[in-house]
């Protein structure tokens, strides 16, 4: 973390969290499309890396010793922003312009429009492979910062991500670490039904790499999943199986997470919430947390 | 055909480029030998990665390392650098504008005996389409080489369309080519001949046959179909009131196209396009298919004489 803003307990994040929740409901609701459900779901992981993990200068997007974050599963859109405007890259009341006519907020991640957006991405299946070439680099450069990528387990269906997960191992990119979004549901229904991806974590285990599984909405858990995985490179490895793995959290999560007629509902990957249902979720959510004065 | 293939000649200039420049990094998908980036990998082989037969992953990594400052060059042949990886090209690499060089090798007919499957006759028309792609055809080693070196001083992407087999130096060693600017090389006022990659050798040979004929035609080397060199093809457009073009590449989408839609709204001349028929390619030697296709000198003079009849009514 930069000085531009102290690192948050943990107490404090939760805090963080919710107002990141809020964030998302309004800007879709105003948005009147968008997707809450994917973004509900990332949302502490998401707060916890833009408020704990990544080294980051607000006041500078370009900054060559940043962090890098990359949003493979392009539609958690409003999460990333939500985290984005609340950590100051950009006015928190920029967030209302979501998905308008001119906004610097694209329906999904436009690195060329939004600070702090890292990569393009919305096309399923791509970004994986987007922070492979980063952490490449980083390499090439013998860099001290590192990539940080969140897939959903939909979108792990495509084949590029596992042409990216071979790679990752392949080129020794223990400066990556990828989270999976697993909530389980995609579009059609249940991740299972539509096209299953298990066993999960076999699977990243068996393109070599190092696999930690935790519960994604519990911010203690995903601060030390990624603490631990930021020690797998050659140096610092404590188990000589770790050394020089990239590192996958499987993070279980719950789609829709906060709102409870949203959680495990399919129906709200793509959907915006409308007026009444808006107030009944920020009711539910409850306020404390800030973050709401830039709302009208 | 005599002379030098432009994939060689891509693969020395690559050489080169990363010589002068250490932020130049180059990816393959497995054909290093036939791509000629074998020749960089020997010689910075930390800066070469072999990303394996996974081309959409390639493609996507190189934006991902064009991000983080480098210069990335991400070859292959050209039915696999575009086709088959479109959406990565487009999301990951022309939105963002991202300075990844697409070097596509074995493009066209004359790939030969490996057959349809392995001609990319559509290639042109798919880099066309998408915004911020620059799309660069050198008919020649020289002009591959100085392509190469335009390639890396241009900050976003760019589409290299390379051949497999010889073709005839059109220019002397050492010449500039620069990206948007197309090159007159043979004056005349009756007829434009406009060609590019393999065909404006065509072209000058049926330049030749025409002035035996009394025609003068003007040859023009189309190298950089875009950003098209609108102010040039007006100009010889315009000077000769008739035009041909002629690409190793379906007549629908390619050069034949953006000259044909350039004109249309500008200054409607005749203009006879010479390229493959909307058809697949097949097996054969290649200058059987050349001829075959219609792919030929014979054909683009055939062409000038329709252009400039309709010039006429």
């Amino acid at each position: 973390m930069d000085g531009s803003s102290r690192p948050l307990t943990e107490a404090e994040l939760a805090l963080k969290a919710r107002a990141v929740r809020r964030h998302i409901l309004r800007m879709t609701a105003a948005a009147g499309s968008g997707h809450p459900g994917g973004s509900l779901s990332a949302a502490d992981i998401l707060t916890a890396l833009y408020f704990r993990v990544l080294r980051l200068d607000a006041t500078r997007p370009d900054w060559t010793e940043r962090d890098r974050f990359v949003l493979s599963k392009g539609h958690g859109a409003p999460a990333l922003y939500a985290v984005l405007a609340e950590r100051g890259f950009f006015p928190v009341a920029e967030l209302e312009s979501l998905r308008r006519l001119g906004s610097r907020l694209q329906g999904h991640p436009d690195m060329k429009s939004t600070p702090g957006v890292e990569a393009s991405t919305g096309s399923l299946g791509q970004g994986l492979s987007f922070a492979v070439g980063l952490a490449l680099a980083g390499k090439l450069d013998r860099a001290s910062w590192r990539v940080y990528a969140l897939l959903g387990d939909g979108e792990t269906q495509e084949g590029q991500i596992w042409e990216a997960a071979m790679a990752a191992s392949h080129y020794r990119l223990d400066n990556l670490t990828a989270f999976l979004d697993h909530n389980g549901l995609q579009i059609d229904g249940p991740v299972d039904k539509v096209m299953s991806i298990s066993p999960v974590e076999e699977k990243w285990r068996a393109f070599g790499w190092r696999v930690l599984s935790i519960d994604g909405h519990d911010l203690g858990a995903i601060l030390r999943a990624t603490s631990a995985a930021g020690k797998s490179s050659v140096d610092v490895a404590e188990k000589s199986e770790d050394r020089g793995r990239p590192t996958m959290i499987i993070a279980r999560t719950i789609k829709g997470r906060g709102v409870s007629f949203m959680e495990n509902r399919a129906e709200w990957h793509g959907k915006a919430p409308n007026a009444e249902q808006l107030e009944a979720a920020l009711k539910e959510l409850g306020s404390e947390g800030g973050g709401e004065g830039a709302w009208r | 055909m005599s002379g030098t293939a432009t994939r060689e000649a891509y693969g020395e200039a690559l050489v080169e480029a990363g010589r002068k420049n250490p932020n130049v990094v180059v990816l393959d998908a497995d054909l290093s030998a036939s791509t000629k980036t074998a020749l960089f990998a020997r010689e910075f082989p930390e800066r070469f990665f072999n990303m394996g037969i996974a081309e959409a992953n390639m493609i996507s990594v190189a934006a991902g390392l064009a991000a983080a400052g480098k210069i990335p060059f991400a070859s292959t042949f050209a039915v696999f650098a575009l086709g088959r990886v479109y959406d990565q090209v487009r999301l990951s690499v022309a939105y963002p504008k991202l300075g990844v060089k697409i070097a596509a090798s074995h493009a066209g007919i004359t790939v030969g005996e490996d057959g349809a499957s392995h001609q990319a006759l559509e290639d042109l028309a798919l880099a066309r389409v998408l915004p911020n792609l620059t799309v660069i055809v050198p008919a020649d080693a020289a002009e591959t080489r100085s392509a190469v070196e335009a390639a890396v001083a241009h900050p976003g992407p760019v589409y290299l369309r390379l051949g497999r087999i010889a073709v005839p130096d059109i220019y002397p060693a050492g010449h500039t080519y620069r990206i948007g600017r197309v090159d007159i090389i043979k004056e005349g006022r009756d007829v434009a001949l406009v060609g590019c990659g393999v065909m404006v050798d065509a072209c000058l040979q049926a330049a030749v046959t025409l002035a035996a004929e009394g025609i003068m035609a003007l040859v023009v080397n189309a190298s950089t179909i875009k950003p098209l060199d609108t102010e040039t093809l007006l100009t010889v457009a315009a000077r000769t009131g008739a035009v041909v073009t002629a690409e190793e590449h379906s007549i629908i989408g390619g050069l034949g196209g953006a000259v044909a839609e350039l004109l249309s709204g500008e200054l409607p001349v005749p203009v006879v396009r010479v390229g493959v028929d909307d058809r697949f390619g097949q097996s054969g030697k290649p200058a059987e298919l050349l001829e075959a296709y219609g792919l030929t000198a014979r054909a683009v003079v055939a062409a000038a004489k329709k252009a400039m009849a309709l010039k006429r009514r």
